[in-house]
């Protein structure tokens, strides 16, 4: 019965979620949308780089920082997708206290109401992928790909980041509604620690254990080893690691960050309900 | 006994406006003073962000004035994001709420209430933008040589006069929007960071795409001032700063004298159409 609750909350939650994301426009006009933001993101990057290389797209620091970027769009949205569920249902649609109330598994409401960014961003993710290979020189080889590894990483990476908006949306639950998105603003800040877009050589010696800590670190490696293997091995940073070490990393990270997540959720959850903040509108 | 206090004195014109912009600014600054998380998450992890863009130059071994021109181009995006999120979009918000009917209803003019939502946003936007500026120059050794600081403060002047009233442009055509407006404020973001060379010479756009970018004063504002503060701005600057402060000038009395025609113009077609209390959830 218990499991049943919880699949339901998950599903209706993923079918509410992309209600709300996709059916304020048609079609086209969503596609568009979805693709302009990821595009410019990426273009803001390619162009850095070729006005400073002079176009030197054969560069493995080239397909380096674009395919860090790419993978890197799931972050923002799975992060967002999730905590800003809070904000939507507690202020703008003011449904939370309701949800509360309902036999739903809070989390897995949660989860589901993210899937929503996560097809988006996965949609982005593609697009950018293909503008990188098809017009950038980005490279890739279908046959040389590690498929199972690539796939390995993806739902790992997707299921960590899923615990990591659980914990934004804890603090949401506490916090009052500003003028951001809080799961846009800790990825855009996580993007200097990760080696998403530069390695993490780059970064002063005693910053670069904040990059080793995060496991959003390693899915980006084990991502770009799994499609461009030897673009991967020019740098320096993981070159010791095997692809069953670096998995290995990723699990142990990503279950100390799962596990924190849950309890400062369960915590922040009890404060809210503690101090009435579950239908409060911070509309200032 | 009277809930209601009587309004002995009726207050118009000038005062009226000042007012309204006061009583919008204040509840915004009360609210950040209750809940201080957006310090966190407002001003401190944006400077991460930008050391992350800062840390690509350095990774592909850009000219050090390029990290200068990303610690300048990152502090601007404060305003952006002040216009964006705490001034256009927030319209959206008030109308989901309930709050835009009133504001129409009461004799208090929209420029003002929008005046005064960009004001209580500003302390945060400032700290924002000079805690980028300090740090960010600080913590990477970004050198300035300022070749004209008049020149400076007339270009920060004007491009933030044009730029505000290009956001109360923008905000009157939330007035007729609905859950299309958080989108369209989604999209104005790394799009606008993009065409306005936000972390990189706007030149490199090439002539018409520079031009393109132009209509947003942020672009134009941003070259002018890093012509003026770093040793080769004024080799990848897109037009002389002269053109640049004329070109800002016309743009400052488009935009405002716009703003004030399409606020009064939407409002109408709105109330006309129904829209201002359309909650299409």
């Amino acid at each position: 019965m218990k499991n049943s609750i919880s699949l339901r909350s998950f599903l209706s939650a993923s079918w509410l979620g992309w209600k709300i994301e996709s059916n304020w426009t048609d079609p086209f006009l969503f596609a568009t949308y979805s693709i302009i933001k990821p595009l410019a993101s990426a273009s803001i990057l390619v162009l850095m780089y070729s006005i400073v290389t002079d176009q030197n797209f054969n560069n493995p620091m080239f397909a380096y920082l674009y395919l860090g970027n790419a993978f890197y769009q799931y972050v923002p949205a799975v992060l967002s997708g999730i905590s800003w569920t809070i904000i939507d249902d507690r202020e703008h649609y003011r449904t939370l206290k309701y949800i509360y109330i309902a036999p739903v598994n809070i989390p897995l409401y949660l989860f589901g109401r993210g899937v929503a960014k996560f097809i988006t961003g996965s949609f982005a993710v593609l697009i950018t992928l293909l503008a990188g290979f098809l017009f950038l020189k980005v490279p890739f080889d279908f046959q040389q790909t590690n498929w199972p590894l690539f796939f390995l990483s993806l739902i790992l990476g997707i299921l960590m980041l899923a615990l990591l908006g659980l914990l934004l949306a804890g603090i949401t639950l506490v916090t009052a509604r500003h003028s951001y998105y809080i799961g846009d603003v800790v990825a855009s800040g996580l993007f200097l620690f990760t080696g998403a877009i530069f390695p993490l050589e780059v970064l002063p010696v005693w910053l670069r254990p904040v990059g080793y800590a995060l496991p959003i670190t390693y899915w980006l490696e084990l991502l770009r080893r799994s499609l461009v293997g030897n673009i991967a091995k020019a740098f320096p940073t993981f070159t010791s690691m095997s692809n069953f070490d670096l998995i290995l990393v990723l699990l142990l990270t990503s279950l100390i960050a799962g596990l924190i997540a849950i309890f400062l959720f369960n915590k922040c959850n009890h404060s809210a309900r503690e101090r009435g903040l579950i239908d409060i509108s911070t509309n200032y | 006994m009277s809930l209601v206090e009587p309004i002995l004195e009726k207050h118009s014109g000038l005062k009226l406006f000042l007012m309204t912009v006061f009583g919008r600014s204040y509840p915004r600054v009360v609210g950040m003073q209750r809940e201080r998380s957006w310090i966190f998450f407002d001003i401190f992890v944006p400077l991460l962000s930008v050391s992350a863009y800062v840390f690509v130059y350095r990774a592909i071994g850009a000219p050090e004035d390029y990290v200068g021109f990303v610690v300048v181009g990152g502090a601007m995006t404060a305003f952006w994001m002040n216009i964006l999120w705490s001034m256009s979009s927030q319209l959206y918000w008030e109308k989901e709420q309930g709050n835009l009917a009133l504001y129409i209803i009461s004799p208090a003019s929209m420029m003002a209430i929008l005046l005064g939502m960009a004001f209580g946003g500003l302390f945060a936007t400032l700290l924002r933008a000079i805690a980028i500026m300090i740090f960010g120059s600080l913590l990477f050794n970004v050198s300035y040589f300022v070749v004209s600081f008049w020149q400076l403060i007339a270009i920060f002047s004007l491009s933030m006069i044009a730029l505000y009233g290009l956001g109360m442009m923008s905000a009157s055509i939330f007035l007729l929007l609905s859950r299309e407006a958080w989108h369209f404020s989604n999209l104005a973001t790394e799009p606008v960071y993009l065409i306005s060379g936000m972390y990189f010479p706007v030149k490199n756009l090439g002539f018409w795409g520079s031009a393109f970018g132009s209509l947003i004063p942020l672009t134009l504002g941003l070259d002018a001032m890093r012509q003026l503060i770093f040793k080769s701005g004024i080799s990848l600057g897109f037009l002389s700063v002269k053109i640049e402060i004329v070109s800002l000038i016309v743009l400052s009395i488009v935009y405002v004298i716009a703003a004030k025609f399409l606020l009064a113009h939407i409002e109408k077609l709105a109330v006309r159409e129904g829209r201002l209390t359309e909650n299409r959830r």
